[in-house]
Parts: C-alpha cells; structure tokens; sequence
C-alpha cells in the first residue's frame, strides 16, 4: 500500500508544482498549447522515473561527495534519449518545445526526487514516486495549458472548440483572450489552481 | 426620516440571529450608504473628524463630473451630432458599460465580503466610474465586463480588498482589456461609437492625436483643440480643461496630493522637452500633456492615495518617474502609443521601495544629527 501512496501522493497533496513550487519555469513556458505541454508532461515522467530508478539501484555505490555529478551525468544522459526519441517521433512538438526538452535537465523537480527520495529508498518505490510526481507536474501543465489554449486560441489540442462564426472578424461578438499567450497569465493560473487547492485541502493552509 | 425607520425596522432579520443574517454585510453597506454610520473607533489614536472613506470617495466622484459630462458631449460630436443631441447620444451609449462596471464589479465585492463576513468597502465607488472613462467608447461590454472582474479579484481582493492593493484597481482593468483585447483597444475604429441611432454617422475612423504624433510627428487638430478635449480617444480622458477642473475640486477639498499632481505634470514635460532638445520628437513638450491619457492619469490615477507614495519625498520622487516613463514609453516605445497606463502601473510597484528609502534617509539624517551634539 505504501507503494500507492508514493504514486497518488505528489497528485495533490504533495504535488511538486502546486505545493512545492517547483518547476514553475517550464510550466509557464510550454503551455500555450495542451499538445507541447502533454509532451513536456510525459517527457519529464519519463525522465523523473528511471532517473530515480537509477540512482537508486547506484545509490549505496555512489560516495556522497560526488553525488550531484553522477545525477548530473544520468539525467542528462536521459534527457539525450527522450529529445533525441521526440525529434524521431513527434518533430513538429520537438520544435515547438525547443530549448525546455534539453532544460529539462535543470528541472528542480527531477533532481529535487532523486535528492530527497531515490538515494534513500529502493528502485521500485522510487520508481513508483518518480511516475507520481510526473504525473502530478503533467496534471498541472495539462490544466494551465487547457485554460491557456481554449481561451487564448479557442482550440485544445489543435481541434478548434469556438466556432469561427463566433469571432468579431468574422461578423460575431467574441475574440481571444491574447493575454492568455504570456507567460505572466501562466503564472496568474497556476496561482488560482494553488488558491482552489489550498482552500479544499485546508491541512495545506499556512497559520 | 421615514427611511430611518423602515432600516430600524428590518435591521434586526439581518443581524446576527435573524432569518437573513447571511447576508448582514450586503445590509451594512446600503445602511451606510444611505446614512452615515453612528458607531465610532472603540480605542487606539484616532482623529476626530466627518471624514471617512465614503466622503473622500465621493468627493473623487464629484471632481470627475466634468470630465464625465463632457466625455459623452464628446462621443456624440465624435460621430458627427451637434449640442445637446451629442451629449444625449454620449450618454446613452457610455450608461450601459458604466452600469455593467457597476454591477460586475460591486456584485464581486459584495460576495466577497459576505464571504469573509466583513463589511463592504466603499473603494469601488470611485474605481467603477474611473474604469468605463479610461476606456474607449465602443469596448464590448463583455470585455469591459471581463476586465473588471480580473481587477477586483486579482488587484483588489487577492490583496485584502480596499486599501490594501498594490496596483490601481482601474488601471489593472484597462491593462488586461488592453493586453487581452488588444485589436479591440487600439487603432482607428474603437475610438469612436458604432452605434447608429439620432443620426449618427457610421463607420468613423481615424487616428488619435497620440497615435498621429507617434507616426507622423504632428497631429491634426490644434493644441487649443486637444486642451478642451475635441479629439477622439477613451470616453473620459480627452478634456485636459475639464480633468483640470476636478483636479482643482481634488486639491480645495484636500482629497488629493499636490506634490504628486504637480511633479507628474514637471517629470513629463522635463522628459518631453529632453526628447525635443535632443531632436527624437519635432513637436513642442507640451503637447503631452493634453493629448492621450496623460492629464486624467496624473490627477486621477497618479494621486490614489492608496497606491502612490506615502511620504511627502516619495511622492515628488514618485510623480516624477510616473510623468517621465509617460513620455518615454510614448516617444520610444512605437507598439504603444500611450505610456500613461504602464508608467503609473510601473510606479505603484515602486512606491513603497521609494517610500523605505525615504525613510532610511530620514533616520541616517537624524542619527548623525545625534553624532554631532555628542
């Protein structure tokens, strides 16, 4: 059960983005669009999770002193993969990603796991939590990006949901919502998303 | 005193224990809006006057009658009618964005209160009127709608509601219409009304005076023209004469600071008259100070007491900076003709660095003041 736990856990009530506030940059920068942001979301999951799972296979190998280096090396090594696998698969999200799949490296949640989980836990738990906190820093993405792109280009996923009939150019009386493009509305929703969750989870609540 | 009696009577089914005792906030704040509150501050200093926040409201309100009242003269002689027929046009077309600013705006603060079980502020008084005259006429109302409640919520009440916002309420509405809607807010159509009734013209365009200076370097109409305020541009800003007007109402009563007022008035012309000397800008310095949003921001927007500066330093210091930035942002920045908005934003998120700044000053000045009697 404790294996669970360490999957729903960064979910909500140890979310990475929302509770830690870690990695905010990335989650500002790649959410105009769900389709980037889902790609970023399960790059990241990726790299999260086996980053944790080696490191924790390594983790009794490794003298303490030159620990930051071998994450280093591991991480990078992964995120080589996962761009190399989306410029392959996906090069059109590759593009629009840019720099962030390769920062992804400098992400402070994947190093923050390793830290403060993978080098005291074993390979199966810390791949587990590796995978949750993946998935809770997609969720976050997911729900910027879907505000973010429904109301700043009337689409998600690509897939128009306003209809055209509906735009002033077009004779209607809607328009997009530009400032949902900066990254400052980015922040501004990820602010809201922490002001929803902290009023329904009131242990979160600061006295 | 009627009316004094019917409150008595329904008083108590809004106070605690009675059947609409959850909505005792909402009753407090028409209570208080219709007769002034006989309860008084129990201990700590206070200073024994009738001034409260719904006088100094009011008063704000007062001075930006002329300014009202001309803004909907001019919106009719914008579409080609005449006396008082433009000035009825005005009015009809800009009531529906005051009414919608007024009810999405006070429906939020009022919820909000209720929430919190505090009373309802009267800060959006002021803010509600300030937000449709800094718009220009034909703004959708949804818009308008949109950008007001972006502002009470994320500038006001995020914040801790009236007195406690960091940016001015207003000028964050207009700052999210303006970034949001940006096609809706600028260039040559939205500056006139396009509604067709009373025989106005239809389909009028044109450029503003400051769009015209920005791109040409010159501009159509005569200083004289721009002073009095017959120049297209937002519904409230374009009668630097009438702006004046309240702005002097501001002062005699008290409401406003002169020092802000003034040294946004000197900053802009200083850094207008820099950009002449240096040959960026063809047209006299002046000129900047009657076109665009620049007037009404100095003495409506600059001088909000809860945003500028505090100490009297401060807001020389403050002003200052807010006339300057004005001026650059117009003449260097050509994606936005109008700098008023951003230079006074900008300055409320500087004012209380200014303000410890002034008085770490003050304290080193009478520390070393101690040093040397010693």
């Amino acid at each position: 059960m404790s294996n669970l736990k360490n999957l729903t856990g960064p979910l909500s009530a140890n979310n990475p983005v929302i509770v830690q506030i870690l990695g905010i940059c990335s989650a500002l920068a790649v959410t105009v669009k769900m389709e980037p942001a889902f790609v970023m979301g399960l790059s990241v999951m990726v790299v999260t999770a086996f980053a944790n799972l080696v490191m924790s296979l390594l983790r009794n190998g490794i003298p303490s002193r030159i620990r930051i280096i071998v994450q280093l090396v591991v991480i990078a090594a992964l995120v080589i993969i996962v761009d190399q696998v989306l410029k392959a698969f996906v090069y059109d999200v590759s593009k629009q990603l840019s720099v962030y799949v390769g920062l992804i490296i400098t992400n402070c949640i994947i190093m923050g796991r390793v830290e403060a989980y993978a080098l005291g836990n074993k390979p199966w738990d810390s791949f587990l939590d590796g995978i949750g906190n993946g998935l809770g820093y997609a969720a976050i993405l997911l729900i910027v990006a879907f505000f973010r792109e429904l109301f700043g280009s009337g689409t998600l996923f690509n897939i128009r949901i306003i209809p055209e009939s509906w735009y002033i150019t077009n004779g209607g009386f809607y328009s997009n919502v530009g400032i949902m493009l900066f990254p400052p509305m980015a922040l501004i929703i990820v602010g809201v998303i922490i002001w929803v969750h902290r009023s329904f989870n009131k242990e979160l609540q600061e006295k | 005193m009627g009316l004094r009696k019917l409150v008595d009577n329904i008083k108590p089914t809004f106070m605690e224990g009675g059947k609409l005792s959850f909505l005792a906030s909402t009753f407090d704040a028409f209570e208080t809006f219709l007769f002034v509150p006989n309860i008084t501050t129990k201990k700590g200093a206070h200073i024994r006057d009738c001034n409260d926040i719904k006088r100094t409201m009011t008063m704000v309100i007062l001075a930006l009658i002329p300014a009202f009242l001309f803004g909907c003269f001019n919106t009719g002689l914008q579409v080609g009618l005449e006396g008082f027929n433009a000035f009825v046009y005005g009015l009809v077309r800009v009531l529906p964005m005051v009414a919608v600013s007024y009810i999405v705006g006070l429906g939020i603060e009022v919820t909000y209160a209720q929430i919190r079980k505090e009373e309802v502020a009267e800060g959006y008084l002021v803010t509600g009127l300030l937000i449709p005259m800094i718009m220009p006429v034909s703004t959708p109302l949804w818009m308008v709608a949109l950008g007001v409640a972006f502002s009470v919520i994320f500038a006001k009440e995020v914040f801790g509601g009236t007195g406690m916002n960091i940016f001015n309420p207003a000028l964050v509405a207009r700052a999210f219409v303006f970034f949001a809607f940006t096609p809706q807010m600028s260039g040559e159509k939205v500056w006139f009304s396009d509604w067709k009734f009373m025989g106005a013209t239809d389909a009028t365009t044109g450029a503003t005076a400051l769009e015209q200076l920005a791109t040409t370097g010159n501009m159509q109409w005569s200083v004289m023209d721009a002073f009095l305020g017959f120049i297209p541009g937002s519904f409230g800003e374009t009668s630097t004469l009438c702006i004046l007007l309240g702005g002097l109402f501001l002062l005699l009563t008290g409401v406003a600071s002169w020092r802000t007022m003034l040294s946004v008035f000197v900053g802009g012309l200083a850094v207008g008259y820099l950009f002449q000397a240096l040959g960026v800008t063809e047209y006299p310095a002046y000129y900047h100070l009657v076109v665009g949003g620049f007037a009404f921001g100095a003495v409506f927007m600059a001088t909000d007491p809860v945003t500028s500066a505090q100490t009297n330093a401060g807001k020389y210091i403050v002003g200052f900076l807010t006339g300057a930035l004005a001026v650059m942002v117009r003449v260097v920045n050509p994606a936005y003709p109008e700098g008023m908005m951003l230079a006074i934003l900008f300055m409320n998120a500087l004012a209380p660095t200014v303000d410890y700044f002034v008085v770490e000053a003050n304290i080193n000045r009478r520390k070393s003041r101690i040093k040397t009697v010693k």
